[in-house]
């Protein structure tokens, strides 16, 4: 049960945009989803639309995939699109008492939904093709200028990857304890809320002993290896820029150009 | 018919796990046993004892407690809770409550029993597994491990139930500790006439205590005897990456040697027994030595 839960969607593989530097990925995503923002008109959303179709087959991610990250924010999509449909002054379609439908209305829901679409698909591309662990690698090295304006980067990635590696041991902990208790007769199923509340106690309380536990062990396994934080550190793995990466640069560029010039060529919405 | 009894049950971990953790097993053990189970570290052992108390759903097959069908009515699985009683491996980290006292009763509370009863089946607990009066009102995170592990054992004694079963329950105690636990639980079962299970790696304690064996293997449930029986499989169980107990392979060199004496031998004292009676024909000038 609580093993269906899944964190990170990283789905591993070999593709050119696996093999590319978690740093040049991050770069690119921010960048297509501002060019998402400045896409004006239906040929810059179609051209953005259609880089994902070119992208997720490159990438061997599955288009399913593109349904599963959408699931969850269909209530937002569903309740932009009938903002947009509602607020938008033009050409009157339909009218019920004060709500009127406007044609300028519906192409503005029809961009936003794409829109969204392309935001969720494309940002999810990243975790899809990315491992969590290279990706606060990225970060790290991404933001390390910010670190002379006194902002921890290192610590901060250090705590990220610490949390998401111990995501798994302590859902199977939690697991473990929940069974223990359920075979001392805890019921866990049924009650009113607060009794369901009372009932989680025997699992948290342990869950967290055990949490403080590994998090002191760790932290004196780390400080007799000797860590002091990111000063003079080094990576066993260093991120190095690769052909891939020049390809998905060069890629991009092609395409934020082809987006730019559509917004300038066709001034009208259609 | 036994008090537990299987038919043909498997049980997998999700789709994600091609591999079955316990493949068609067919048991049937009977009321009042003393039953080790052994095997290989993943063949299996944690997951079977867990599908006897409704904890895991079989994937496959039944599972009957007293002949009854455990998962016939969903809704009432707790009772079976009740009714066979489980020590998880490493059970310490299953504690919580504020005091020793509090936390063995747990499971007696769940059950809805009284105050008196409670009280007096905490206390009846506590000395089964050797926790003093003077620990009842510490906190159990107080305790030193294998005190943790003995409250923890105490919590599921005091629920009485009419099947006892025992996951590893010995796994990091010092020996003193480890016979100290398994001899009072012996004695337990000599009382109460239960049956307990005794989940192990260790073939001494199986052999010491236990009076029928089952030897899961890759998931399977390779043979279910008695103890004699099964520890006569010497070779198949090395080859499976289990042995025998070191008296056992003593007294089989011995016999591989020429010497007379049983190669299923498999406790101390009756190797002893034997030893001597060879020794004492030695003395009398036997031809043997
Ligand atoms: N929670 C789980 N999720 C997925 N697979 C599991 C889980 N628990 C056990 N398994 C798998 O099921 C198989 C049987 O495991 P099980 O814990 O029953 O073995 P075991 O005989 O108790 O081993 P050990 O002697 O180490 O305790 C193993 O292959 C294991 O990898
Ligand atoms: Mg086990």
């Amino acid at each position: 049960m609580l093993k269906d839960i899944t964190i990170g969607q990283y789905l591993p593989g070999a593709s050119v945009a696996h093999r590319m530097d978690p740093r040049v990925k991050l770069v690119l995503t921010i960048a297509y989803v501002a060019l998402l923002f400045t896409a004006r008109n239906a040929w810059a959303l179609g051209i953005s639309a259609a880089m994902l179709f070119f992208l997720y087959p490159l990438s061997r991610v599955p288009g399913r995939m593109i349904l599963k990250s959408l699931k969850p924010v269909v209530p937002i999509i569903l309740f932009t699109a009938i903002l947009n449909m509602m607020f938008h002054d033009g050409l009157v379609l339909f009218q019920l008492w004060i709500i009127k439908i406007t044609d300028k209305g519906v192409i503005m829901a029809v961009f936003m939904v794409v829109r969204i679409i392309c935001l969720i698909a494309g940002t999810s591309l990243l975790t899809y093709t990315t491992s969590p662990i290279s990706l606060t690698n990225g970060m790290e090295q991404l933001f390390a200028p910010l670190n002379k304006i006194g902002v921890p980067v290192h610590e901060i990635s250090m705590m990220m990857t610490i949390a998401l590696r111990f995501i798994p041991t302590l859902i199977e902990e939690t697991d473990k304890i929940m069974s223990a208790q359920k075979a001392r007769g805890a019921d866990l199923e049924s009650g009113g809320l607060i009794q369901r509340i009372h009932a989680l106690t025997p699992i948290l309380i342990p869950l967290f002993v055990s949490a403080f536990t590994r998090a002191i062990e760790l932290a004196l396994a780390m400080e007799c290896r000797c860590y002091n934080g990111g000063k003079g550190r080094t990576h066993l793995h260093r991120l190095r820029l690769s052909m891939p990466d020049l390809y998905g640069a060069v890629f991009a560029i092609l395409f934020a150009a082809c987006v730019i010039c559509a917004n300038i060529v066709f001034p009208g919405l259609l | 018919m036994g008090i537990i009894r299987t038919e043909n049950l498997s049980h997998s971990y999700g789709a994600a796990f091609k591999q079955s953790a316990i493949d068609c097993v067919n048991i049937d053990i009977e009321k009042g046993g003393f039953v080790g189970v052994i095997g290989h570290t993943g063949s299996g052992k944690s997951t079977l004892v867990q599908h006897f108390n409704g904890l895991l759903k079989p994937g496959s097959g039944k599972v009957f407690i007293n002949g009854e069908d455990m998962w016939a009515k969903p809704k009432e699985i707790r009772k079976y809770r009740f009714q066979v009683g489980l020590v998880f491996q490493y059970p310490e980290y299953q504690l919580f409550e504020e005091t020793v006292y509090k936390d063995i009763a747990f499971g007696p509370k769940n059950m809805g029993l009284s105050k008196e009863e409670i009280e007096s089946r905490v206390y009846a607990a506590a000395k089964i597994v050797g926790i003093g009066e003077k620990h009842m009102k510490a906190s159990p995170f107080e305790l030193s491990g294998g005190q943790k592990r003995r409250v923890a054992i105490a919590g599921v004694l005091a629920m009485d139930p009419e099947v006892l079963i025992l996951d590893e329950p010995t796994a990091g105690l010092d020996p003193r500790g480890r016979d100290m636990i398994l001899d009072e639980i012996a004695k337990y079962h000599e009382e109460k006439k239960n049956t307990v299970l005794l989940v192990s790696h260790s073939m001494e304690d199986v052999a010491k205590y236990c009076k029928k064996v089952l030897v899961m293997n890759k998931a399977q449930a390779f043979m279910y005897g008695d103890v004699k029986e099964v520890f006569k499989k010497a070779p198949e169980l090395l080859k499976m990456g289990l042995s025998v107990p070191q008296i056992t392979s003593i007294c089989m060199e011995l016999k591989k040697r020429g010497y007379d004496i049983s190669p299923d031998t498999y406790t101390v004292d009756s190797a002893k027994e034997q030893l001597l009676r060879l020794l004492g024909a030695c003395k009398s000038g036997d031809t043997i030595c």
